[in-house]
């Protein structure tokens, strides 16, 4: 055996030939076909678990995001309406008070009897009169009272159709089903073909949907206010937090000397990191609307709220990006004379700044989705203007997310929809500033 | 908004007293610049920190204290207070402060409300005055103080550095006051609550009703508050999410940390991580709008008449949010184990998933457990997804497919709208607060501490 020497595979097996090799008995290959096999199996469960996770994610956003698009879209009627004398001024005035008390929702349903003069039944009328939104009285005020020289003109305007009329010209109400199973009967039908086929029904873009404020009609409602609400409350939030933040994890990753007080304060932070965050809005609502009688519903009261809850994942990543700074920086600034404090301030923070700040910004997109504290502290409110002011009363946008999700109106199906889109869109905006942040700052010492 | 121009002039001075003092210090040095014990610029901080400082901190306490203070001298002031009952009284303010915002008042208000509300607007008014006066007087006063102290030998640096540490530990306690207030305001309400209701009563009670009739003779008038059922409603959901979650998040861990290759790490990762970050009230949404309809035709399927708000779709939608949460702790946990016993296990001969299932998963196993627990913790107090998805009537039953309601939306829907705070109900839910705070506590010391021990183990 001139080659043993060098074993190869076909050496041993040569070496072992005669004797019975055990690793090619049948029952061995089997056996380590069957580990093979059962490898495979293994590797597959950890695929499926991730296929599981992910395509939950998928169906998640496709279902959601689905169910928006009709949002953004809102269809509009256009129609001729009398600015009758003897409804909105009979004493001709010209009194804006006279005015604005006018019912001009009974010029906007003169107009559609027009429209269909054969019409008469209360019940039909009642029908014909639900085309339109509720918004065409407001629309009327408004453009009289800009300009009450209008005032016994007949002048056209395009206004929204109501909800029903919006969701059957997206075509999301199904016109083939039993008359008893639409919330649209046979007359409205046709009534609304007629409009459709006289051209004056048109879709433009939902503008009043970012622009407008909350409003029991979906077809008037907006997420302004919510969003000015969110980013009001977003303004304390980051106020607090980051300062007191920072400070903080300046002072336990520097400073703190190790002893029973400062461990107090590093379980306590660990802790607050898991306490639930409605327990933060229990708190919220005993000591500062309780105890402090600070304004109920406001950013205020709401920013602070979340400021705690946000307060450990700031400390956490600051203390994280403090810790990065390689000792040498503190050593050598210290050996040129500086005194501890220079050498945070001048070297040790403006070095960890960029860590800090992707922490933050982490930390400040979770509390832009934080939605339970802020219901204990009464920002699940019903308010129709745009908050100017921290003490103002105001919601935030998950707020008003969970609270048009409780209303059956199909057309607040695709409201919720488009306003999860609207918050998703800022959540993927503050997280890819934090990763490029990351990758242009970040620095292997 | 005296409150705000205040705190933007005591800013304003703080600025203006840097300066002063910069100057000041380099006019005692006189030109001899190495006199000064230290840089210009912190005998100017100096100035800027004591004004601003105590002045920010008059303007936050003379806040918090001036409505209790006067809300209290208004109510003494109207006639009859002694008599009154917390109630009457929380009312009667609640007039004054309306009438004193011009809402409210009728021809048959009473002299003596009206009374008061003028005196309260007289009051803020003065308050507001007051904390002018006394705020300016102090930046004043400081601001002249400290310019006296500033001579060439004084340690200017040392006692700006003082104060910044000072302000440094600060911070660092609001963690604990944090704490503290929770503690306490949960503590101080539940001790209402039960003062009304027995802790045995709330504590294992079969029945939650506590909805309080509004006429004493009228059925259950009495509400009855015994959380079992919403425990073991928590409970439910808590199990379904953990057989979603444990499942699916440890075998993509243990893919991920054994299997994947580094390009498909490094796209998974953050994907699954995106879990994370979805808002809770977009998994609720997503639970009616999309799971609940399958959990339904599910039921029809096999039969079963499935609630709308089953526990099923809550638990399922809570199971997804919290998927991303098990794999990344088991995954830091998998990690954790020493690369030389996977080297010790791979020279046996054993196959990859050999060495995993008996290797490095039972050396993992408290990690694991630990993250498990963390996560049951998070599922305990998840609140937004169950709100929006199970039910509110408390049902003790471990049938998925009936609605059950859970700590966390009793806490949610008790308390929303109306705040009065003498009721059982509203009470309730701090007793609910307490235990759902003392429960999570415990779990997440426990599971700390597991995990921690056995990070010890192979450090």
């Amino acid at each position: 055996m001139s080659d043993i020497a060098e074993p190869t595979p076909m050496g041993i097996a040569q070496a072992t030939a005669g004797h019975r090799d055990i690793h090619q008995t049948p029952e061995a290959i089997a056996r380590r076909q069957r580990r093979y096999r059962s490898e495979a199996r293994f590797k597959y469960y950890g695929i499926a678990g991730i296929a599981a996770a992910i395509s939950m994610l998928i169906v998640l956003l496709v279902s959601i995001a689905s169910e928006s698009f009709s949002a953004f879209t809102q269809t509009f009627v256009t129609i001729d309406v009398n600015i009758d004398q003897a409804t909105v001024d009979p004493n001709e005035s010209g009194d804006p008070a006279v005015i604005g008390r006018a019912s001009f929702q009974t010029l906007a349903n003169n107009t559609l009897y027009a429209l269909f003069p054969d019409v008469s039944d209360r019940r039909d009328r009642r029908a014909l009169r639900a085309l339109l939104s509720p918004g065409v009285e407001f629309e009327l005020r408004r453009r009289v009272m800009d300009d009450p020289s209008l005032v016994g003109q007949t002048i056209s305007i395009t206004v929204e159709m109501s909800d029903d009329f919006d969701q059957l010209h997206k075509g999301l109400i199904d016109r083939t089903l039993p008359e008893a199973q639409r919330r649209i009967n046979d007359l409205q039908l046709s009534w609304y073909d007629q409009l459709v086929s006289e051209g004056l029904i048109e879709t433009q873009f939902n503008w009043r949907f970012f622009s407008g404020a909350n409003s029991r009609y979906p077809e008037l409602a907006g997420i302004w206010a919510a969003l000015v609400g969110s980013l009001l409350t977003m303004a304390v939030t980051l106020g607090l937090a980051f300062p007191i933040g920072v400070a903080a994890a300046v002072y336990l990753e520097e400073f703190a000397p190790k002893n029973w007080f400062t461990d107090m304060i590093e379980v306590n932070i660990n802790n607050l990191a898991a306490v639930p965050s409605i327990v933060f809005g229990l708190l919220g609502l005993a000591v500062f609307i309780q105890f402090f009688g600070m304004p109920n519903s406001s950013p205020l009261v709401g920013g602070m709220v979340i400021a705690l809850m946000t307060l450990p994942t700031i400390i956490i990543a600051s203390r994280a990006a403090l810790k990065a700074v390689p000792p040498s920086i503190r050593e050598a600034a210290l050996g040129v004379g500086a005194s501890k404090i220079q050498v945070v301030s001048h070297h040790v923070l403006p070095l960890a700044m960029p860590g800090i700040l992707t922490g933050t910004i982490i930390g400040m997109a979770q509390a832009l989705g934080e939605t339970a504290p802020l219901l204990m502290v009464g920002m699940v409110i019903f308010i129709t203007s745009i908050p100017s002011g921290f003490t103002d009363p105001s919601t935030v946008l998950p707020v008003q997310i969970f609270s048009w999700a409780g209303n059956p109106e199909r057309g607040f199906v695709a409201l919720t929809s488009a306003a999860i889109m609207v918050l998703l869109t800022f959540l993927i905006v503050m997280n890819a500033l934090a990763i490029y942040l990351r990758k242009k700052f970040e620095r292997r010492w | 908004m005296s409150a705000g121009i205040l705190f933007a002039l005591i800013l304003l001075v703080a600025f203006s007293g840097y300066f002063i003092g910069r100057g000041r210090s380099l006019s005692v040095a006189g030109g001899a610049m190495a006199d000064l014990h230290s840089l210009p610029s912190y005998y100017g901080l100096y100035i800027a920190l004591w004004v601003g400082v105590p002045g920010i901190f008059l303007i936050l306490v003379w806040l918090f204290l001036e409505p209790i203070i006067i809300e209290a001298m208004v109510l003494s002031s109207i006639p009859g207070y002694e008599t009154m009952t917390e109630p009457d009284r929380q009312l009667a303010l609640a007039t004054v402060r309306n009438l004193a915002g011009g809402i409210g008042i009728r021809e048959d208000t009473s002299a003596d409300l009206l009374a008061a509300a003028s005196r309260y607007t007289g009051l803020n008014s003065t308050s507001a005055w007051m904390m002018f006066a006394v705020g300016m007087a102090l930046a004043a006063g400081t601001l002249a103080v400290t310019y006296r102290h500033i001579a060439t030998e004084m340690r200017a640096r040392n006692r700006v550095e003082a104060i910044i540490r000072f302000l440094l530990v600060l911070c660092s306690v609001i963690a604990i006051l944090t704490t503290v207030g929770i503690v306490l305001s949960l503590l101080f309400e539940s001790l209402r609550f039960f003062a009304r209701v027995p802790p045995q009563e709330f504590l294992f009670g079969f029945q939650w009703s506590p909805q309080i009739a509004l006429r004493a003779d009228q059925a259950g008038a009495s509400g009855a508050f015994g959380m079992i059922p919403l425990f073991a409603g928590t409970l439910l959901i808590g199990a379904i999410a953990m057989l979603v979650a444990v499942p699916i998040g440890l075998t993509a861990a243990i893919y991920l940390a054994d299997y994947a290759p580094a390009r498909v790490r490094a796209i998974v990762k953050p994907v699954m991580e995106i879990l994370a970050g979805i808002p809770t009230v977009v998994y609720g949404f997503f639970a009616i709008l999309t799971v609940a309809p399958v959990v339904r035709d599910f039921g029809v399927m096999l039969g079963i008449d499935a609630s709308a708000n089953s526990a099923l779709a809550a638990g399922v939608v809570m199971g997804v949010m919290i998927v991303p949460f098990v794999s990344s702790l088991s995954d830091d946990v998998i990690n954790a184990v020493p690369q030389a016993m996977r080297d010790g296990s791979y020279g046996l001969g054993a196959t990859k998933s050999e060495t995993i299932r008996l290797v490095i998963l039972p050396a993992a196993i408290p990690g694991i457990v630990g993250a498990v627990l963390l996560a049951v913790s998070r599922a305990i107090g998840e609140t937004m997804i169950v709100v929006m998805a199970a039910g509110l009537a408390a049902n003790l039953t471990v049938n998925p497919f009936d609605a059950v309601t859970t700590v966390t939306v009793q806490i949610a829907t008790l308390l929303v709208g109306d705040q009065e705070f003498d009721s059982p109900k509203t009470l309730s839910v701090f007793a609910l607060g307490l235990v759902l705070f003392a429960v999570t506590l415990c779990l997440n010391v426990i599971a700390l501490r597991v995990v921690r021990k056995y990070r010890e183990k192979y450090e």
